[in-house]
């Protein structure tokens, strides 16, 4: 058989959607034929239900489920992380249990690794997993975890050895999240959205099955996940620019609208957590602060850094798609979009004026404007702080020497921490 | 390609980048910038004979390669890299340029050859001791006469001005103001009535003279009066690779300071090891590659003479302008003392990036520009 081109792989899925696709079927129903003629995840291995496509065909096939406007598997939340971790790192019984089941929609993920004594140092995970009898026993807590209300399973990062240094005593767990010992509670955000949980484990127990990788093993498995993580593989940049939840009528489009609606509902702010650059030229002309020089001066600016930064994020993207080994600007995406959200909110206050003091319906655009303000600080926080990325970059892309640590070469309970345990 | 170069560009920017750290080491920087001229005969005549930079962005028969802006964008950058001390920003970009947007078919034919094959050297008298870098600022004056035109006034911040061979100069018919009334105009650089006076510059490796001109004659380079839609065109695809040269040197000194972090040891260990050192090389990386995105992408405007080539230049040289500084204040910074010398090389890097700041327009015209663009 010859190798695959983008002709034939556009011609095969093209001839399979026509003779297959149809909106008057169920969700699910539509993403089990699709994952087994192997277009549900064609990256993915043939053994578990892939076609073994490099990237830069897998997304000729994406094209073409767009083109013809069907449904296509789930991606969207920690489900696509899980499947890349479980790929990775997973036993076949795994594989066989949770990938299918991910891409059709019927399981929801978690990502229990944050804690509240370990933010940017997640290595220092204190949630204590112990193997009593045939179970290991969960107890402990994470927090800032997207969707834990909805999930059926979580990725739990868990320590079982105290004695080894901290990144040699964590394990990796799939975590059953219907169960007695797993209590789920919103945190509340200063901006009052309620986007993520605190999750606490009162004896929650997990079968031998469901660990991932070696004991002990954790912290490689779980650098793959944020591997992916920081790659943006969490799909909601692609569901939230609208997949396929247009206006199309049928019951299948209805059953992914009420999906997707689900999934993104705790990203509903993040459009203003970004700055919304978009608005500020509408607003400035609104305003009548147009017309004065120096907020010219500060959204000529903003302007600058927001296309600046778009502009890398294509030259990291352009690259990649000619195979070209990443070159710096693929590391510089989240840091910049910082300075960018900054930037907008400094820029939406400057011409907001006195109505930067009102919010919801008497602030300016029905409160948008002040959401932006008082969502815009998360951005250097989530998924890895400003003052991580520096290291990252300057410690991978730049190679420059780590800073000596007081906390890697000796047992995980004698390293000073936030909380007693 | 307004985010990725081809193989042949790769190329393109690998054989130059070796050229250049061959012929344009510190030590040769340092001896040029020294020199009144500001450049060597051989090194110019080797960029040309063996490379034939000159002609980059010039058709093909007027005896150049026939590439465009991209091409021209990727030399300057590694000129500015290497800080190469040549009229080729003065001759190329600003002069050979503003012939091919104003010129007609015969003057090109006339006047390009030589500029392409680097025989001759040209340069853009546009600017005035009053600083202002658009048609606005122009108050010299070409006036008819027997089918030629005299010229009265005195242009500033002139590239190798005392240098050229041919000068092409921006005037104004007398009474006009504003964009109206303005045309390109071409004479020798030893004619009858022009005195050249060099500038001491603040950024010794590029040259700058002021030029009086008095009843100086001229022929018209293009049509009488209507000079100012191929000025703006010219100055726009001129901040483009100015942005480009500018990046360039920005990053040669990013480099530079990382390098000298990781050698150098205070309290026991390389300073690129402390936290301050590693977020401050951090930030330099994410300016300097998003004013790079910038430059490439300004570059690839003026390539494909895009509807938005004027906003998205101006972004790109504030861009660069901010970048370029804030890298060499930053490399200094790092370098401690040392940086601060005359024997250290990071000064030669800091005065270009605060001549090139002012250079063509400060950030803030810029900036201005771009919202008359984006804002009207």
């Amino acid at each position: 058989m010859s190798e695959p081109t983008e002709e034939t792989v556009r011609a095969e899925v093209r001839a399979w959607l026509e003779a297959n696709w149809s909106p008057d079927l169920g969700l699910v129903e539509w993403r089990e034929k699709l994952i087994d003629a192997g277009w549900g995840a064609p990256a993915w291995p043939k053994a578990w239900g892939g076609r073994d496509l490099p990237p830069a065909l897998a997304s000729v096939v994406d094209q073409e489920i767009r083109r013809i406007g069907a449904v296509n598997v789930a991606r969207a939340g920690i489900r696509t992380l899980a499947s890349a971790t479980l790929l990775a790192h997973g036993t076949d019984y795994q594989k066989q249990k949770f990938l299918r089941r991910s891409l059709t929609g019927e399981d929801a993920w978690c990502q229990l690794f944050s804690e509240p004594g370990s933010g940017s140092d997640l290595a220092g995970a204190m949630t204590r997993a112990e193997l009593k009898g045939n179970r290991w026993i969960i107890n402990g807590q994470k927090v800032w975890t997207t969707s834990a209300h909805h999930a059926d399973w979580g990725l739990l990062l868990a320590r079982t050895d105290w004695d080894k240094p901290k990144h040699q005593g964590l394990t990796f767990f799939v975590l059953d999240m219907h169960q007695p010992g797993v209590e789920v509670r919103p945190l509340r955000q200063m901006n009052g959205h309620a986007s993520f949980n605190q999750v606490f484990f009162t004896d929650a127990e997990i079968p031998p099955e469901h660990l991932v990788g070696e004991v002990g093993g954790g912290w490689a498995v779980a650098t793959t996940t944020l591997m992916h993580e920081r790659r943006g593989a969490d799909g909601t940049g692609a569901v939230g620019a609208g997949a396929a939840s247009s206006d199309r009528q049928g019951r299948i489009y209805d059953e992914e609208r009420a999906e997707v609606a689900t999934v993104m509902e705790p990203y509903k702010w993040y459009p203003q957590r970004a700055g919304r650059v978009d608005l500020v030229i509408q607003r400035a002309k609104e305003t009548g602060k147009i017309d004065d020089p120096v907020v010219r001066q500060e959204i000529a600016k903003l302007l600058t850094l927001a296309r600046s930064a778009e502009w890398t994020a294509r030259r990291a993207r352009a690259a990649m798609a000619q195979g070209r080994p990443p070159g710096p600007e693929g590391s510089l995406g989240k840091l910049a979009a910082s300075h960018v959200a900054r930037a907008a909110a400094r820029v939406h206050t400057l011409i907001s004026g006195a109505d930067a003091m009102l919010s919801g319906e008497d602030g300016p655009q029905n409160g948008v404007i002040a959401e932006i303000l008082i969502s815009v600080p998360a951005v250097s926080i989530a998924g890895g702080t400003d003052e991580i990325q520096r290291n990252i970059i300057s410690e991978r892309v730049l190679r420059m020497p780590r800073e000596p640590s007081t906390d890697t070469d000796r047992p995980f309970r004698d390293v000073p921490r936030n909380f007693a345990t | 390609m307004q985010f990725s170069f081809t193989d042949e560009q790769h190329e393109f920017r690998a054989v130059l980048r070796r050229f250049f750290e061959e012929t344009s080491p510190p030590s040769v920087v340092r001896r040029l910038m020294a020199t009144e001229t500001g450049w060597d005969a051989d090194q110019w005549r080797a960029l040309n004979t063996k490379l034939g930079l000159c002609g980059v962005h010039a058709p093909e028969e007027y005896g150049g390669q026939g590439f465009g802006f991209v091409e021209l964008g990727i030399v300057l950058e590694e000129m500015g890299r290497a800080l190469v001390c040549a009229p080729y920003f003065a001759s190329t970009v600003l002069a050979t340029t503003a012939i091919l947007n104003a010129a007609t078919a015969a003057q090109k034919g006339a006047l390009l050859p030589p500029l392409v094959a680097g025989e001759r050297i040209a340069t853009l008298a546009f600017a005035e001791p009053n600083g202002r870098w658009d048609a606005s600022g122009v108050e010299a004056t070409a006036t008819p006469s027997g089918g030629k035109l005299r010229i009265d006034g005195v242009k500033s911040f002139v590239l190798d001005g005392a240098t050229a061979d041919l000068v092409v100069a921006l005037a104004r018919r007398p009474g006009t103001s504003g964009e109206a009334g303005l045309s390109f105009v071409t004479l020798p650089g030893d004619a009858p009535g022009l005195t050249r006076t060099p500038l001491k510059a603040l950024d010794p490796t590029r040259k700058i003279a002021r030029l009086e001109f008095q009843s100086v004659e001229a022929e018209l380079l293009g049509e009488e009066g209507a000079a100012a839609a191929t000025f703006a065109k010219t100055m726009a695809q001129a901040a483009a690779m100015l942005a480009s040269e500018m990046v360039g040197g920005a990053e040669r000194l990013r480099e530079s300071a990382l390098d000298y972090a990781n050698l150098r040891m205070q309290f026991g260990r390389p300073i690129a090891s402390f936290q301050s050192m590693k977020h401050k090389q951090a930030d330099m990386l994410v300016d300097v590659e998003l004013a790079k995105s910038a430059a490439y992408y300004a570059a690839a405007a003026a390539a494909d003479d895009a509807p938005d080539l004027m906003a998205v230049a101006s972004l790109a040289k504030a861009a660069a302008s901010e970048a370029y500084l804030q890298t060499a204040i930053h490399t200094i910074q790092i370098h401690g003392g040392i940086g601060f010398t005359w024997d250290n090389d990071t000064h030669l890097w800091f005065k270009r990036a605060k001549s090139s700041e002012v250079f063509l327009g400060d950030p803030t015209w810029h900036r201005e520009r771009m919202m008359q663009a984006w804002a009207a």
